[in-house]
């Protein structure tokens, strides 16, 4: 029985389930739950008006289907949209009351909460199912006047900067997944950099689906006021389940004058198995705002989970001499599907971006990159330039490439320009020669492909991608 | 677009006496098109050109029975001189003229049985509107190791007698295996406010070579879809070139699909155009089968007001290896209304294979005309140098010498 469990998690090593009494609203998505949601949470009553605002307007609203990846039909009514571990519904004085089973999932996860304290100095929030467990280093954090916590706990203490900012980028009436999140989002982080701070640390967030037949609707909102720095990493894992789960995140960027939010993903969500049954829908909503004059968001991502990736982190670059940059890694594998990319919307003068996309393809997967690069009349002077490589593994999966280019200044300039190609047999051969098996010298050649966008990555995490990266290509040859 | 309309198009067709089966197939046709109408921007194809709407701005009182009485005449001068070519005329979407005095007549075979076959692309309303109301059809074989000594122009004369009417006409093509055939279309509009809409249909056999080239230089009112498909055999080459400039709108939808090992398809165009013309080049390759090659270069030069598309896909099928797919576009602004939209697009399902695309967009490089400058030509003379060469690039992929000499006079360079 153990040797079967093992077996099982060999391929997904995050694949197991934490036995944690939870708390569930009841199935179903109608007005009651999102009461329920927002009662639950102490909420005020603004807050729970937005949510039904957003909720009306779901029901005008379809799902979008012009995506690469088709899916089965999402049943809206099957799924719990809140589910909480039992301990965490009474408030924590500190990290030590918390349920010790919590404590051994984010040990197994790799991010030991407890020493994660002491050693490297990278502020944590842990959202589990639905809500957030944990926030570390909230001292130090606050010494600098630097606000770092769970959105719930946001609304009730600092309802005046959420009122101003929340759905200033992503508002209530978008499109259907965004505005299903608006309706019953359940926890997320906040964070909120004071005027000419710069965030003593990184700042990070765990998510973890663990319940079954749960969606997780988390909604982040970073804002870095005139001036100000900071970096945010976030990490995805869920358990491996036969069903199909829904992750439908939100997430809100705002930077002020000279401010810079650097903003990296590490998305390994349970991607199915091997025959492509299971797995996390992600689709995701993620849009940065440059309000500012000189303000700086930049987007990193490496996308290796998920059984279908659906997403655009964009920017929107309205102040003037912002700059926006994506930097992406997408690998699918087996029977997974990603449609990713970008949209760069040019507003202010003297705007700049850059994208860099690589994608990888193996197995049955299909892998798409879909980027917009949008010039306004007025942005004069604006730059963009677009580099989307992919690489092909088999002869089974494929590798497609949708640039949609608008320019409608004449003193912008565009640049684009897209390749395709396969594992080059010279330098397998040259690796195989000098002693690595085929597996190896494909790892280091795909890691050599991907380098440019894994400089991006913090540090500490671009060790973790970079075995990441090797991890879901294994098997893919042969 | 109401039941009238669509009972009067069935009285025309009963006039017409049309075989019954004929008439059921174009019944059928009409039909989709009222239920889909003209193309719009929620279909993505047509995202960045809404035709309902241009046509709309355009035309009112849009008249889909055209009855030709009389007798139209086109002027003479009109008809090149500048090299020896082969005929066939149409004045207002009317066959006038066949004329071959180059060929050898027995081999070749023309057909002008109104009774077609469906067309088998019906990828919009718009080739759903041709099948149904096209009656001037001619369909041109040339028989096996022929090749065509002269090119075959083909002139679509537009009177000042029609105006706000719906033309369509549609003409099939067939090389057999070793012929070879070079086809220009010359675009020559003096009608006002027409929507013209255009089917050539290209089936290229075994080892067999075309030359297709398109020519709408002369400014006039016409909104126009010029839709082409290309099947090429083993070993089958098409060579297509694009100078698009005179009309108000025009939308050149080219489909090319490689079925068979060896095949290739070249592809390149220039976009020249002022005031608020609008012009889109699509483009659509299908690597269906190994070793296929496919090259495609857009040069696009926009003033004004004027808005210019691009869309082109590279397609690899599965089986495809060996495919070798280049696509490049590049557009110059040389005003601040100006717009240029592209989506060069690849989807690819083979892994052994080379395929890229590059697209462009900006004004001309200030440090060259300064460098112009300083050798004694003013600002005028400099942009008009720098503008020609760069559109040069795309009238160098022209292999026939009296068309690529003909185009350069056309555009002064």
């Amino acid at each position: 029985m153990i040797d079967k469990e093992l077996e099982k998690l060999k391929d997904y090593k995050y694949g197991f389930t934490t036995e944690i009494e939870n708390i569930k609203a009841p199935k179903g998505l109608n007005k009651e739950v999102i009461k329920f949601i927002s009662n639950i949470k102490k909420e005020p009553e603004w807050m729970l008006q937005w949510r039904l605002k957003a909720f009306e307007r779901l029901k005008h609203l379809k799902e979008p289907d012009w995506q690469k990846p088709k899916f089965s039909k999402i049943n809206y009514q099957d799924i719990y949209y809140y589910s909480a571990p039992k301990s965490a519904s009474e408030k924590l004085k500190s990290l030590d009351e918390l349920d010790p089973k919590l404590l051994e999932t984010y040990n197994k996860l790799g991010i030991p909460l407890q020493e994660q304290k002491r050693l490297n100095g990278i502020a944590v929030d842990a959202i589990f199912d639905s809500v957030s467990v944990a926030t570390t280093f909230k001292d130090k954090l606050t010494e600098k006047g630097v606000i770092f916590c769970s959105m719930s706990e946001a609304i009730k203490k600092h309802p005046e900067l959420v009122k101003k900012y929340l759905g200033s980028v992503i508002p209530v009436n978008d499109h259907y997944f965004a505005t299903l999140n608006s309706a019953v989002f359940t926890d997320g982080s906040f964070v909120y950099i004071p005027e000419n701070i710069r965030c003593p640390m990184e700042l990070s967030t765990y998510f973890r689906i663990n319940a079954s037949e749960t969606g997780q609707f988390e909604r982040t909102l970073i804002i870095a006021d005139k001036g100000s720095y900071v970096s945010y990493l976030e990490g995805c894992t869920a358990p491996m389940r036969d069903e199909n789960q829904l992750h439908a995140a939100n997430v809100e960027l705002i930077a002020l004058d000279n401010a810079e939010i650097k903003y990296s993903t590490v998305q390994n969500w349970y991607p199915g198995d091997k025959n492509g049954k299971g797995g996390i829908y992600n689709f995701v909503t993620k849009r940065g705002l440059c309000k500012g004059k000189n303000s700086k968001i930049s987007w990193t991502q490496v996308e290796t989970g998920s059984a279908i990736t659906w997403k655009y982190p964009s920017c929107i670059l309205q102040g003037d001499n912002s700059i926006g940059e994506f930097y992406s890694i997408a690998i699918t594998n087996n029977y997974q599907k990603a449609d990713t990319g970008t949209k760069m919307i040019h507003i202010g003068k003297n705007t700049k971006s850059k994208i860099i996309s690589k994608g990888i393809s193996a197995g049955y997967a299909d892998n798409t990159y879909r980027g917009l690069v949008n010039i306004f009349p007025k942005a004069k002077n604006a730059r963009n330039f677009t580099q989307c490589d992919s690489l092909l593994i088999g002869n089974k999966c494929g590798a497609h490439t949708v640039p949609y280019i608008k320019n409608r200044n004449s003193e912008s300039k565009i640049e684009h320009e897209a390749t395709t190609s396969k594992i080059n047999e010279d330098q397998l051969y040259y690796c195989q020669q000098r002693g690595l098996n085929t597996e190896d010298a494909i790892s280091l050649i795909v890691n050599g492909f991907c380098k440019e966008v894994l400089q991006q990555l913090p540090m500490e995490f671009a060790v973790e991608a970079q075995k990441l990266v090797g991890i879901s290509l294994e098997g893919s040859v042969g | 677009m109401t039941l009238e309309l669509k009972n009067n198009i069935e009285k025309m067709f009963k006039e017409k006496k049309l075989p019954s089966e004929n008439i059921e197939f174009r019944k059928k046709q009409i039909d989709i098109f009222l239920t889909k109408g003209f193309p719009n921007k929620k279909i993505e194809e047509w995202k960045y050109s809404d035709l309902d709407h241009i046509i709309k701005q355009n035309i009112s009182n849009l008249n889909f029975e055209l009855k030709l009485t009389g007798d139209f005449n086109y002027n003479n001068s009109e008809i090149l001189n500048d090299f020896e070519h082969n005929k066939i005329i149409y004045v207002n979407g009317k066959i006038k003229n066949f004329d071959f005095p180059f060929e050898e007549r027995e081999n070749i075979e023309i057909n002008y049985n109104q009774d077609f076959k469906t067309s088998k692309n019906s990828i919009n309303s718009l080739i759903n509107l041709n099948n149904a109301l096209t009656f001037n059809y001619s369909k041109i074989r040339i028989l096996k190791n022929y090749n065509f000594k002269k090119p075959l122009v083909i002139y679509h004369f537009g009177t000042k007698d029609i105006n706000s009417s719906v033309i369509n006409f549609r003409s099939d093509f067939v090389l057999e295996e070793n012929s070879s055939l070079c086809v220009i279309n010359i675009f020559k509009n003096h009608s006002k406010n027409n929507f013209i809409n255009i089917n050539q249909q290209y089936k290229i056999s075994k080892n067999a070579n075309l030359k297709n080239y398109r020519i709408d230089s002369e400014l006039n009112s016409g909104i126009n879809y010029f839709f082409t498909n290309i099947d090429l055999e083993n070993n089958s080459n098409s060579e297509t070139f694009i100078y698009s400039a005179g009309s108000k709108f025009f939308r050149n939808e080219i489909n090319c699909n490689l079925n068979d090992k060896y095949s290739s398809a070249f592809i390149s165009g220039i976009i020249n155009l002022n005031e608020s013309q609008h012009h889109e080049i699509k483009t659509n390759i299908n690597h269906l089968s190994e070793n296929t090659k496919s090259y495609q270069l857009i040069k696009s030069v926009l003033n004004d007001s004027s808005k210019g598309v691009f869309q082109g896909k590279i397609f690899v099928d599965h089986k495809a290896q060996k495919t070798d797919g280049y696509q490049l576009s590049k557009s110059l602004l040389l005003d601040k209304d100006a717009e240029f939209d592209a989506k060069p697009e690849l989807e690819i399902y083979a892994d052994d294979v080379k395929c890229s695309h590059g697209s462009t967009s900006g004004n001309l490089d200030e440090n060259s005309i300064f460098y112009l400058m300083s050798r004694g030509l003013s600002y005028k003379q400099s942009k008009k140098l720098l503008v020609d060469g760069f559109l040069n690039d795309a009238i160098e992929k022209i292999t026939n010498q009296d068309v690529k000499k003909y185009i350069k006079k056309l555009m002064k360079i």
